[in-house]
């Protein structure tokens, strides 16, 4: 790659106690590149957008984002832990929708959109609330913009995070199985919404997910994770039609067969 | 005769006087218990360096007696060159006391926000100060109000220690009156009706508030 990836694990390793749960992850993702994570539970995916969100720290290695250090600083040409300033600037080029939605219950699918723009970008409430407003809309909720998450099913909740997210203008949007939690006739519509920020927006993409009919069709690239490693990545057609390691032949074969 | 109605009555004004001190008392000390407690349970989280000192300062607090607090704001303070009014040390050591008791209230109610609310918080980049002001805390307070209320009671009932430093409260009026006129029935039976009556008041006040807060927060 030629061009500067918008994100860069470099020798990443998380480490709970003796459990290694990551271990040295290498792994670059380019500007607009939708990356999809697929591997058995408890293989590191969740750890991988929690590391890049700041969720989690890392034991060993640098996460570059657009060519900076997430968590550290450089100064006098080395690498110091980064202060909290430093930090919020780097993070706000990313956002995240979880598998359990985490909207504000105490506040309305409108005021979930504008808290972030209003207290943190500074924007005036009028204007994040038109912006909002076009987000919404956008995910099909433009009538539901009173509604508090307890007044929205799932899939509804699920649409108004990634609204949410979006209204804070990141280059890189993580998703971490944001469609497990929802009834299987809801997860279509949340797909749907996802397909369209794919298509219409310059966003860097980065998903763990199950579906893996959804990973196909969606991503320029699969990663197969087992065991804190990336074991085989490739684009889907080569991923999933010839996968070359016996692994990933053992998990695809499986999932298919449960699918 | 015990109860002397015409001596009752004669009383009543300078009690209501008294009543209106203990009232601002209570309502300030317990303004420095709710502002304080809330202080102390954020700084737990905000700066968990912090933590074990704000444990140890919270034990103590709780483990003395609130009349020894009083006492050493009132008569040792002024060794160190601090000097307060018998009410404003007063006041400060029954707030600071409830401080301690409230503040594990709200602590119970920070503990039961799910973690995903401060996750969302991060990942929309909220500064602390935001997370706690417009996400944690308009969620962690409502469902704490009736045990705030407890303690807003008991401080209440707690007032009557303030007699020990002279405030001219309630019962220091009435221990007054006492020693005056060789009477003490009406005088200490009339603040014990007052603090009785008052309870009830703020009982059913609280009940009405948690009322409120749960219409407005279950949708
Ligand atoms: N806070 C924690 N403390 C200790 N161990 C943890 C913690 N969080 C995660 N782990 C462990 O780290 C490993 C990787 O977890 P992770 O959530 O990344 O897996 P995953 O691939 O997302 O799995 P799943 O498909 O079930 O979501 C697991 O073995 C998990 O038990
Ligand atoms: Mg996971």
């Amino acid at each position: 790659m030629t061009e500067q990836p918008m994100v860069r694990f470099d020798k990443v390793s998380k480490r709970y106690g003796s459990l290694t749960v990551l271990d040295g992850l290498d792994l670059d993702i380019g500007r607009g590149e939708k990356v999809s994570i697929i591997g058995p539970s408890g293989s590191g995916k969740t750890t991988v957008l929690r590391m890049l969100m700041t969720l989690e720290t890392i034991n060993d290695g640098v996460i570059w984002v657009e060519g900076e250090p997430l968590t550290h600083m450089q100064k006098n040409g080395k690498l110091v832990p980064a202060d909290t300033a430093h930090i919020r600037r780097i993070r706000s080029k990313i956002g995240m929708v979880f598998q359990s939605f985490n909207l504000f219950p105490h506040m309305t699918a409108m005021a979930n959109c504008i808290e972030a723009p209003v207290t943190v970008l500074g924007m005036k409430r009028a204007d994040a609330e038109a912006r909002a407003a076009e987000l919404l809309e956008m995910v099909g909720l433009g009538q539901k913009k009173g509604h508090y998450p307890s007044q929205l099913s799932g899939g509804q909740q699920q649409r108004v995070a990634i609204a949410r997210a979006l209204a804070m203008r990141p280059k890189i949007m993580l998703f971490d199985e944001v469609t497990s939690a929802l009834d299987p006739e809801l997860v279509g519509e949340v797909l749907e919404v996802i397909r369209r920020l794919g298509r219409e927006h310059d966003l860097t993409m980065l998903m763990v997910t199950h579906q893996m009919g959804f990973a196909k069709e969606f991503s320029d690239r699969v990663c197969f994770f087992h065991q804190g490693k990336i074991c085989e990545q490739g684009p889907p057609n080569e991923l999933f039609g010839a996968p070359k390691n016996e692994r990933t032949r053992q998990f695809l074969h499986a999932v298919l067969e449960a699918g | 005769m015990i109860w002397d109605w015409a001596f009752a009555l004669e009383i009543l004004p300078t009690l209501a006087r008294a009543a209106v001190v203990t009232i601002q008392a209570t309502l300030l000390g317990f303004v420095i218990a709710a502002l304080l407690g809330l202080a102390i349970a954020v700084a737990r989280i905000a700066v968990p360096r912090a933590g074990w000192a704000i444990s140890v300062l919270v034990e103590l607090i709780r483990s003395t007696p609130l009349l020894i607090q009083i006492f050493f704001l009132y008569f040792v303070l002024p060794n160190f060159g601090i000097v307060l009014d018998a009410f404003a040390a007063g006041v400060i050591a029954i707030g600071v006391h409830y401080a301690a008791y409230c503040s594990e209230v709200y602590r119970a109610g920070f503990d039961n926000i799910p973690r995903g609310q401060w996750e969302a918080s991060i990942a929309l980049n909220l500064s602390a100060w935001t997370t706690f002001k417009d996400i944690i805390i308009p969620q962690a307070i409502p469902p704490v109000v009736p045990a705030l209320g407890n303690y807003l009671v008991a401080l209440f009932k707690e007032t009557p220690l303030l007699s020990a430093i002279a405030v001219l409260e309630l019962m220091q009026t009435a221990k007054i009156i006492g020693s005056e006129t060789f009477r003490y029935t009406e005088p200490i039976t009339l603040v014990g009706l007052f603090f009785l009556a008052m309870s009830l008041v703020s009982a059913m006040l609280i009940r009405g508030v948690e009322e409120l807060l749960n219409r407005r927060t279950i949708r």
